[in-house]
């Protein structure tokens, strides 16, 4: 070898010193890749950030072929997606591509979320990593339901009447803002037009500068780890964390694996399960928007149904809708309601190991009952599990107050 | 007049016509199909083509690409399944005119490019077999899936005519359920031949809902070959690049 490793390192081409001056190419580079250092103890659960910036770019290029072909308005969208399945070259696939990557984005952004609460990462210094991160999950929320009228199917149509009528239950200006939605009377082109801008332009802005935001504030605090120790307490000489591991080469290698397991996943359900049993394509929705016939039951897509069991949970209207409001925006408060001395699950006391388990299983039970008729035990389960989806929050300071936690070691437990 | 009448009949007919009752509890038979199978297929097309499209369209569904899965050539297209098509690119159009439809059946037949995967294969097969007499109906025969459905009996001549008994059920009252079908006259078809038309037909439909079914499925497989490999390359990849981490 004529050239050793450190002068690879630090000899500069007169071209990338020409850019250097000008823009600060290598400090970012280096700041947020080669030199940020995370924990070398990240596990399963570490995959998903990635995995969502996986599924973001997904989105997005299928997005855009779609977009090519696609035509949003109400006499040809259903047709056009129809077009796209069977005339466009390629285009079944980019289609299930968009319909499977919408569903895909919810599993990992729910799972990305969960490894937060298992491991204390909204807790201090990271709320604002956090409430950025909510704010991502509440645009998502919007571009799935805006991305959903657009084919123009019946469940496109009743889902959407059920919920922005759901606006209608704020007392005064309800109806006013349930009209401002729509631009019109009842769903009809004109919404499906907003829609359609909202869907490809503004809400993909505004995910994009969220996204950025997350990472620009991750990087500037550092990553937890399943110790929820901060690694940056124990630097060696050089200023690099002990138990730091630089994002390139050593987590992108690792990445690159649990991205491969994913695309086969991914791929798996995309060419032998588009469908995935009603479930990612729901069946009424292959039948075009029929103004004139109410579907038997409208249920929305999984990734909502938690939410709308909670809102079927209450008698009340405008009860509902607002208790289904507060039930997406609860975890935002998360980083105070969390009193607890240590921030991971590995070292917290039995009560809160409890109360995740049960609000897990209230969520998945809820979820589950939010494609149930409403009717009969479906209610009396789904407000059970409502209470007990609530109680995880509201008792939150208490519990996490009296539980006893153990004792966190210095440095993070790695095992080669 | 007032306004409701106007638009009351056109409606009720509507949702009397639109499976409102499609409620009902019946199991459906399983229909059994094998959509890779290309003669039962290509069986399923004429039975289509001859008995369905002259009511039903399937807008979204061209010849060329029937021809092309089904390994049907250009002749063979035009001779036995393009009846109302000039070109091959064409896409199945029904004979009746809407409007005629619209007013004869209170609405237009349902287009079929997509029935199969709205309602399901089985839902369609267990249609085709589920007429039976009603004195009670405008067209002499209601069907179990769809009840009140405003579709005659068009394949009586096949299955001939049957009727169903219902009986009383024992733990609600005033609420029935279906406990079979008896056949009153028989058609020129046995209850097998009649089954496996049904089959292929509904085989066929399942087919035009997504006719790229079997491409996926062989791509896939593919996709997930090369993956495969390139996940051995990125976990060799990865240990390589995490030797010295301890």
């Amino acid at each position: 070898m004529a050239r050793n490793e450190a002068e690879i390192g630090t000899k500069k081409s007169t071209f990338m010193k020409w850019i250097d001056d000008r823009f600060p190419y290598t400090e970012t580079m280096k700041y947020h890749i080669t030199e940020y250092y995370a924990s070398k103890n990240f596990n399963f659960w570490y995959i998903f950030g990635v995995l969502a910036m996986v599924v973001l770019v997904i989105q997005f290029v299928s997005g855009i072929f779609l977009t090519m072909n696609y035509k949003p308005s109400s006499a040809d969208a259903f047709a056009s997606v129809e077009y796209i399945m069977r005339d466009v070259q390629w285009g079944w696939l980019i289609r299930y591509m968009h319909s499977t990557g919408a569903s895909f984005f919810f599993v990992v952004v729910y799972l990305h979320m969960f490894r937060a609460m298992l491991y204390g990462s909204y807790q201090k210094p990271r709320e604002l990593i956090w409430i950025i991160g909510m704010m991502i999950f509440f645009v998502l929320f919007a571009e799935a339901f805006a991305g959903y009228l657009l084919p123009w199917g019946q469940m496109s149509y009743w889902g959407a009447q059920v919920i922005i009528s759901l606006f209608g239950a704020i007392p005064g200006i309800g109806e006013a803002i349930v009209e401002i939605i729509r631009g019109d009377y009842s769903i009809s082109d004109i919404t499906l037009n907003r829609f359609f801008a909202l869907h490809v332009v503004v809400l993909p802005i505004a995910l994009l500068g969220l996204v950025f935001v997350h990472i620009v504030a991750l990087h500037h605090v550092g990553s937890n780890n399943p110790d929820g120790i901060e690694i940056k307490d124990h630097k060696g000489p050089d200023g690099v964390p002990l138990d730091g591991i630089a994002f390139h080469p050593y987590h992108t290698t690792k990445d690159l694996v649990g991205i491969i397991i994913f695309l086969m996943i991914f791929s798996a359900v995309m060419f032998f399960a588009p469908d995935m049993g009603g479930y990612f394509l729901e069946h009424a929705n292959f039948e075009p928007a029929n103004v004139m016939a109410t579907p038997e039951r409208i249920a929305p897509v999984w990734y909502f149904t938690p939410f709308y069991a909670i809102l079927r949970a209450v008698p009340s209207k405008l009860w509902g809708a607002a208790l289904m409001a507060l039930s997406v925006l609860a975890p935002l408060f998360l980083p105070w309601l969390d009193r607890s001395r240590v921030k991971s699950i590995r070292y917290r006391g039995p009560i809160y190991k409890t109360a995740l388990g049960l609000f897990v299983i209230s969520f998945c039970t809820l979820g589950w009952l939010g494609m149930q008729p409403a009717e009969g035990v479906y209610v009396v389960m789904a407000r059970i599990f409502s209470v007990i989806y609530f109680g995880f929050f509201i008792a939150m300071p208490y519990y996490t107050t009296i539980d006893k936690t153990k004792q966190v070691p210095d440095r993070v437990v790695y095992h080669g | 007049m007032g306004r409701f009448p106007r638009f009351g009949v056109p409606l009720v007919a509507l949702l009397l016509a639109g499976g409102v009752f499609a409620a009902s509890t019946i199991e459906l038979e399983p229909t059994g199909n094998d959509p890779d199978n290309i003669n039962s297929l290509q069986r399923g097309a004429k039975n289509f083509m001859n008995y369905c499209a002259g009511c039903h369209s399937a807008k979204y569904v061209r010849f060329n690409i029937i021809g092309r899965d089904l390994e049907l050539s250009e002749d063979q297209l035009i001779e036995n399944l393009m009846f109302n098509a000039e070109k091959t690119f064409e896409t199945i159009q029904a004979t009746m005119p809407l409007d005629d439809a619209a007013r004869w059946f209170g609405q237009p037949p349902p287009d079929m490019s997509l029935m199969a995967r709205a309602r399901g294969t089985d839902y369609v097969y267990n249609f085709m077999k589920g007429f039976y007499l009603d004195p009670d109906s405008p067209t002499g025969v209601d069907n179990l899936v769809l009840k009140g459905t405003s579709m005659p009996h068009v394949l009586w001549e096949l299955q001939g005519y049957q009727s169903a008994t219902f009986v009383q059920d024992e733990k609600e009252e005033g609420t029935t359920h279906f406990e079979g079908f008896e056949t009153v006259t028989a058609g020129s078809m046995t209850a097998e031949e009649f089954d496996n038309f049904a089959r292929d037909t509904a085989n066929f439909l399942e087919y035009i809902s997504e006719p790229i079914r079997s491409t996926r499925r062989v791509l896939g497989v593919w996709v997930l070959i090369y993956l495969s490999i390139f996940l051995v390359i990125a976990i060799m990849l990865k240990r390589q690049v995490w030797k010295d981490v301890s």
